[in-house]
This record gives C-alpha cells, structure tokens and sequence, in this order.
C-alpha cells in the first residue's frame, strides 16, 4: 500500500501528471493574461477558450524531426532535456500539497527542504548554459554565457530573499513556515520588500521579459535552445512549465502563506495563489523592455542586493522585538 | 577572444535579407561589415524598357512601406520633364497622401523599434493604432499597400467632404495616441535605459558620412528636404523641423515622435485649405530629351530620383537613390563599439529598407573570391550545370 501511494505520488499528484496539466495551464494562464494586456485575443482556437494549446504545441513538438548538429556533444546534447526535466519535476515533489500538515515531516517534508528546493530550483540555468555550450552554435553559447552571467546577479538577492521569512518563522520546512504565518498574518506584512525582490528574481531566473537576455531573438535568433528541435525542445519547454509552476509555488508558500488544511483545501490555495503570482509575472513581462545582460547585473546588486539586505534586517529586528 | 557572428542574410531581427558581418569581443563589438545583393530585383534595367506611364507604378513597387515616396518622386521629375503644372487640389491631394504614407511608416517604426528592444506591448500598441491610419489610406486610394494615387499631371482620385470629415476624425484619435507614445518612449524605465546612449553619431561624422533623415536630423542636423527645396505645396504649408541634439537611437525615437505630430498639422491644414478644382491634367506621351533630378523627403530620409529622357516614350536612365543607402555608412560607424545586444535596435534605427537600396549585384566566386561579370544568360547555363551535377538529396525523414 505504502508502494502503491509513493507511486501515485510520483506519477499523478503532485508527480508529473499534475506538473504536466498543471503547467501547461499555467503557460495558458500566462499567455492569455499577456495577450489581453496587449490587446491580443491570446491562444483561442484549442480546446475550450484555447486552454490546450499548450498541450497541443507539447505533442506537436513531440512529433517533429530531431535534428542534432554533427559538432555537437552528442550524449550531453541528449541527456539534457531530460534531466531538466526531471530535476525540475523532483523540485515540485517538495511542494507543500500532498502533505500541508507541519507536525508530519517525512521524506518530501523536512527541516531544510527550502534549501534543496531552492538549489533544485538553481540546476535548470545551468542546464540551459550546458545545453547553449554543446550544441557548438555560435548563438547557443552567447546565450549560454548570458545564462550565466545573469545567475550572477539574481540568485544572491533570491536567496537572501526567499530565507528572509524562514528566518522569522524559525523553520527551514516549507510547510512549518506556511503554518506559521497562516496562524499570524499580520507577519506576512513586513516581508513584502522580500516578495517584490523575489518576484524579479523569480522573472529573471525563468527568463522572462525584462530578463528574456538568453534567448533575445531579435539579437542571438533562438539563444541556448537555438539548435534543439523536437522531442528535446518539447522537454526543455515543458521544463520551463514546471519551473514556473515550483517557482510561483515557492514564493507562494513562503510569501503568501503557504497551503493549509486539508490536501483539497491545500490544493485549492495552491492554484489560487500560484495564479496570482503568475499574474504579477504576466503583468511585469507586459509592461517592460528587454535589459541589456550588464543592466541586468547592475539592477541585481545596486538594488535587489541592498532591498534584500533591507528586507533581512527587518526580518531580524522585528525577531527580537516578538521575543 | 574575437569571433565573428554572422547577422543574416536570414536572421529574425531583419525583415529583409542583408549579412551583418560582426566581429565581437565578448558582448562588445569591434568591427561590422555590410553585405547588400541579395534581394536586386533590377528595377533600373526594367524602367527603361517601360514608358513614362508604366514607370508610376514600378517605381511604386520599389517598396512596400515608402511607396507613394518612389512614385510621387518619380512623377515631380516627369512631370519637370514634360513642362506640365498639375493642379493644385491634385497636388494638395497627393502630398495628403504623403503625410498619411509618414505616419503609418513612422508608427510601423516605432512598433519594430519596439519588438527589437523586446517590448512586444508597444509593437502590438503601435500597430493596432497603425491600423486606423492604414484604413484611412484605404479609404482615399481603395488600396493599403500601393495607393496607385499618382498620375503624371496629378492624382488619379478626388476627395469628398465626407471623407475629408473623416480623415480629420481620424487625425484626432491618432494625436491622442501618438502623445502617449510620447510619454512611454520617455518614461517608460527600462525602455529609456534600452536606448538612451545607444548607437552614438556625433553631428561631425552624421555630416562626413552624410546621414539623412531622421537619423542626421537626431544628431541635429537641421535637414529636410520639405524646408530646403520645398516640392510644390510645402511653402505654403506651416511646420517644423524635428531635431534632437542625443544623438543616439531615443534621440531618433523623439524625431520620429514629433515628426508625426508635425504630420498631422501638415495634414489637418492640407484638408482644411483644400482648394477647388481639378485634380489632373493630361500629361503628353513623350517627353523632350533632357535631364532632371528629383528630391523628396520620405519618412526615411531623402530620396533621389535621377531621371533622363531622349525624346521617346521612354526612360534613358532612371536612377533611384533610397535613403537606406545613404545612411548605410553612418550605421557601420554607431554599429563600432556597441554590445551585441544593439545590433537590432542600432541597425532598426536608420529604419532600414533593403529592397529600396539594392540597386547592384556582385559576382563573386565564393572559393577563389574572384569578382567576374557574367551576361544572364551564361549564369542560367552555370545554374543549370551544377545542378545537373549536383548529387541527390536525400529526403527529410518523417519520424513514424
């Protein structure tokens, strides 16, 4: 029986079914939000109010030729996509859902399951400079140096950001520092510097207007997924999906209060407020230009950084005053 | 570590085939070399082989955004040739059009310059609003693409009052629009931070490497060729140079912003003077031999037409001068020292039109780097030799 529920968990809720369904309409949501903010109908056509283009263009993609250039690292090339997508699936297994309960640590459940997530979170940039370097295109590894040079700007100020209430909730498990400020909301209050820098990191880290630098089309065509085609760019997207999803997921349960009461109840918070952060996402990717990637460095440290640090001495003061 | 990246012929930030050849060192680049050719239709050739008539609308064909601007510089200098006055109301008419042709291509620019900056909210902005402008065009000429307005001796339609109302209707929502365009190009944080300072050409070398348009007039040059050598109705008509002293891509950004307000003044005063009358008179079939130049300021900058006759019905010469062609120097020049990532907005900037400046092709062997000239029909032979020569492909294979 034990078996059975780890496999159910693994493969349909939250495993990878739920990640698939769930990030496909996450990429609707985010499209939909975004043509209608620029006067555009947005997806239409499949499904009822276009809900399955996302899951149409998946399968679409499935089917085509997959094309690997000749100088590339084959294997690399290959294998790539797929743990992409497998670490950002196992990031997702740490969500809160199945398990809302603090008092109930387990296996996807324990002190410091913040910091594996948060490093889980971390691995797709580089797998996206990994996937720009090997496949040898001279676009693929300006897009892949760009990855990198931007990883050094908004992962600090992420961090800082994300540990910030962790610290005021004592805890370093996600679902303890949800319970903590569901049962104190007014405490959500102080830590709203930490969401505004999260919610950029969080922009920069999907690569997302005013962030999309890697894969800035009208300047190095396609970026670091210039040279992946098919089967291998469907997974590098629906990678991209469920990066959003965990990402929006994490800022929700440590900025917004995390997902209580019971696994329905915690699923029906879970959607709400993951929504709710995609569309501040939609709404930033809306109302800005691309920044040039030296901008993007600049912006991290002479801004995020010190906010970050503003945001940590808050954390810490108000700590001492409760006590 | 110096690299070359090649930009083109095919590349998402061109809308036309040309090759940006870029030497880069990291993100900053250090040299860029022009490569044009690969879109020459041989216009020129084909204008003499067609009477002075026919010509109106080849020339109309040179470009898809600026037609009017080839055509209406074409038939100012015809009409010179042949010692015809076109009436005033067809003159008044086709410089309507003119300013109408102005500000769908400065919208259409400014909706690019947008997308190359990835700013797609503006782009979709600008070129729904575009769309009131373009039915606009639609209603005068029936067409929105080449209008087909010009004829030698005037406009080949007349307007109505109707219409006239609603041109002027038209004119307001545009304004309203173009004002909040304004104030996002100058306000708008990381649009300003993605184009202040970029793309620098001081006024001494706009000058040297004898820019036009908007982009000498965002160095300050103060050069329109509406004020300079006015055409027809331009003395009479009160307006302003736009100029901005940045230097840079919002320095161009601003001109062409302010250059559309100036055009609805230009347009609101043409409607609202316009006077009675016919629109054309009939133009003879053949024109005395002799020579003649044409200017005009289209949305890009000056155009040039040189138009030479020999007494037939025909052409000896025409030779177009696009105003692309003439900024293509000034480009390389801003292109030096930039990073990669204002490759588009730097190049977008001059507003490029490749198939108006393509007026040349260059044989050259790509093994030897041989230049030959080569009559057509030996080229045909070539073609057909190596591809008689050349193995079979083999077929993309479907995956099921």
């Amino acid at each position: 029986m034990a078996v059975l529920k780890t496999i159910l968990y693994l493969l349909v809720y939250p495993g990878l079914l739920f990640l698939f369904v769930y990030g496909t309409f996450c990429e609707w949501f985010d499209r939909k939000v975004y043509a209608r903010l620029q006067n555009r109908m947005g997806p239409t056509h499949t499904g009822r109010w276009g809900l399955l283009q996302p899951v149409a263009d998946f399968f679409k993609l499935m089917a085509k030729e997959d094309i690997v250039p000749d100088a590339a690292d084959k294997p690399l090339f290959t294998l790539l996509p797929i743990v992409g997508l497998a670490v950002v699936a196992t990031a997702g297994l740490l969500m809160p859902l199945w398990n809302p309960f603090p008092e109930a640590a387990g296996l996807i459940s324990f002190q410091g399951d913040i910091i594996v997530l948060l490093y889980l979170l971390s691995l797709p940039t580089l797998i996206a400079f990994l996937a720009g370097w090997s496949s040898t295109n001279i676009f693929s590894q300006i897009g892949g140096t760009r990855v990198l040079t931007m990883l050094f700007g908004y992962e600090v100020p992420l961090f800082m950001a994300v540990l910030s209430p962790a610290i005021l909730a004592n805890s370093w498990r996600i679902a303890e520092i949800g319970a903590f400020y569901r049962a104190r909301p007014l405490l959500l209050l102080p830590n709203v510097i930490g969401f505004v820098v999260a919610l950029i990191c969080v922009q920069a880290k999907l690569e997302r207007t005013p962030f999309d630098i890697p894969h800035a089309e009208t300047e190095i065509v396609g970026g670091t997924f210039t040279e992946y085609s098919g089967k291998k760019l469907a997974f590098f997207r629906l990678m991209t999906d469920i990066e959003l999803v965990v990402s929006s997921g994490l800022i929700a349960a440590i900025f917004l209060g995390g997902f209580g009461g019971s696994p329905i109840l915690a699923f029906l918070q879970f959607v709400v407020k993951t929504l709710a952060v995609i569309f501040l996402l939609s709404l930033i990717r809306a109302l800005t230009s691309r920044i040039r990637v030296d901008q993007v460095v600049a912006f991290a440290w002479k801004t995020m950084a010190p906010l970050a640090v503003l945001q940590l001495l808050i954390v810490i003061i108000i700590k001492g005053l409760l006590k | 570590m110096k690299f070359n990246i090649p930009i083109g012929p095919q590349h998402p930030a061109l809308k036309e085939p040309i090759s940006l050849r870029m030497t880069v060192e990291g993100e900053v680049i250090r040299d860029a070399d022009l490569r044009l050719g690969y879109n020459h239709r041989g216009m020129e050739k084909l204008a003499e082989e067609k009477n002075w008539t026919q010509n109106i609308y080849l020339v109309e064909r040179i470009c898809g955004i600026c037609s009017h601007s080839h055509a209406t510089c074409y038939v100012q200098g015809v009409e010179k040739l042949m010692e015809i006055e076109p009436p005033k109301r067809g003159l008044y008419i086709r410089y309507l059009v003119s300013e109408l042709e102005r500000v769908h291509s400065h919208l259409l620019w400014l909706g690019v310059a947008g997308h190359e900056a990835g700013f797609d909210s503006f782009f979709m902005y600008t070129w729904r609003d575009r769309e009131v402008v373009m039915d606009l065009l639609e209603m005068i000429s029936g067409n929105r693409v080449h209008y087909a307005m010009n004829t030698l001796g005037g406009v080949r339609r007349d307007l109505d009052e109707i219409q006239i109302k609603k041109i002027l209707d038209g004119l307001v929502v545009l304004r309203q629009r173009t004002e909040y365009y304004f104030k996002i190009g100058a306000s708008e944080p990381t649009f300003v931070g993605r184009l202040a300072g970029v793309g620098y050409l001081s006024k001494e070398k706009a000058i040297a490497l004898c820019a036009c348009g908007p982009t000498a007039r965002a160095s300050g040059i103060t050069a329109d060729v509406r004020k300079d050598d006015p055409q027809a109705v331009y003395d009479e008509v009160p307006f302003d140079v736009c100029t901005a002293d940045s230097c840079d891509v919002l320095g161009r950004t601003v001109v062409r912003i302010k250059e559309l307000m100036e055009s609805y003044k230009i347009c609101e005063f043409l409607l609202r003077n316009l006077p009675a009358g016919d629109i054309a008179v009939k133009a003879p079939k053949k024109a005395k031999p002799n020579e003649v130049v044409s200017r005009y300021e289209a949305p890009r900058g000056e155009n040039i037409h040189y138009i030479r006759s020999n007494g037939t019905e025909r052409p000896e010469r025409l030779k177009v001068r696009a105003p692309t062609l003439a900024n293509y120097p000034a480009t390389i020049e801003m292109l030096k020292n930039g990073f990669i990532a204002d490759i588009p907005l730097i190049f977008a900037a001059i507003d490029p039109c490749i198939c108006c400046a393509e007026r040349t092709v260059e044989l050259v062997n790509a093994r030897s780097g041989e230049e030959t000239v080569v009559r057509f029909g030996d080229l045909r032979k070539l073609a057909g030799e190596r591809f008689a020569k050349s193995p079979v492909k083999r077929n993309a294979v479907w995956p099921f």
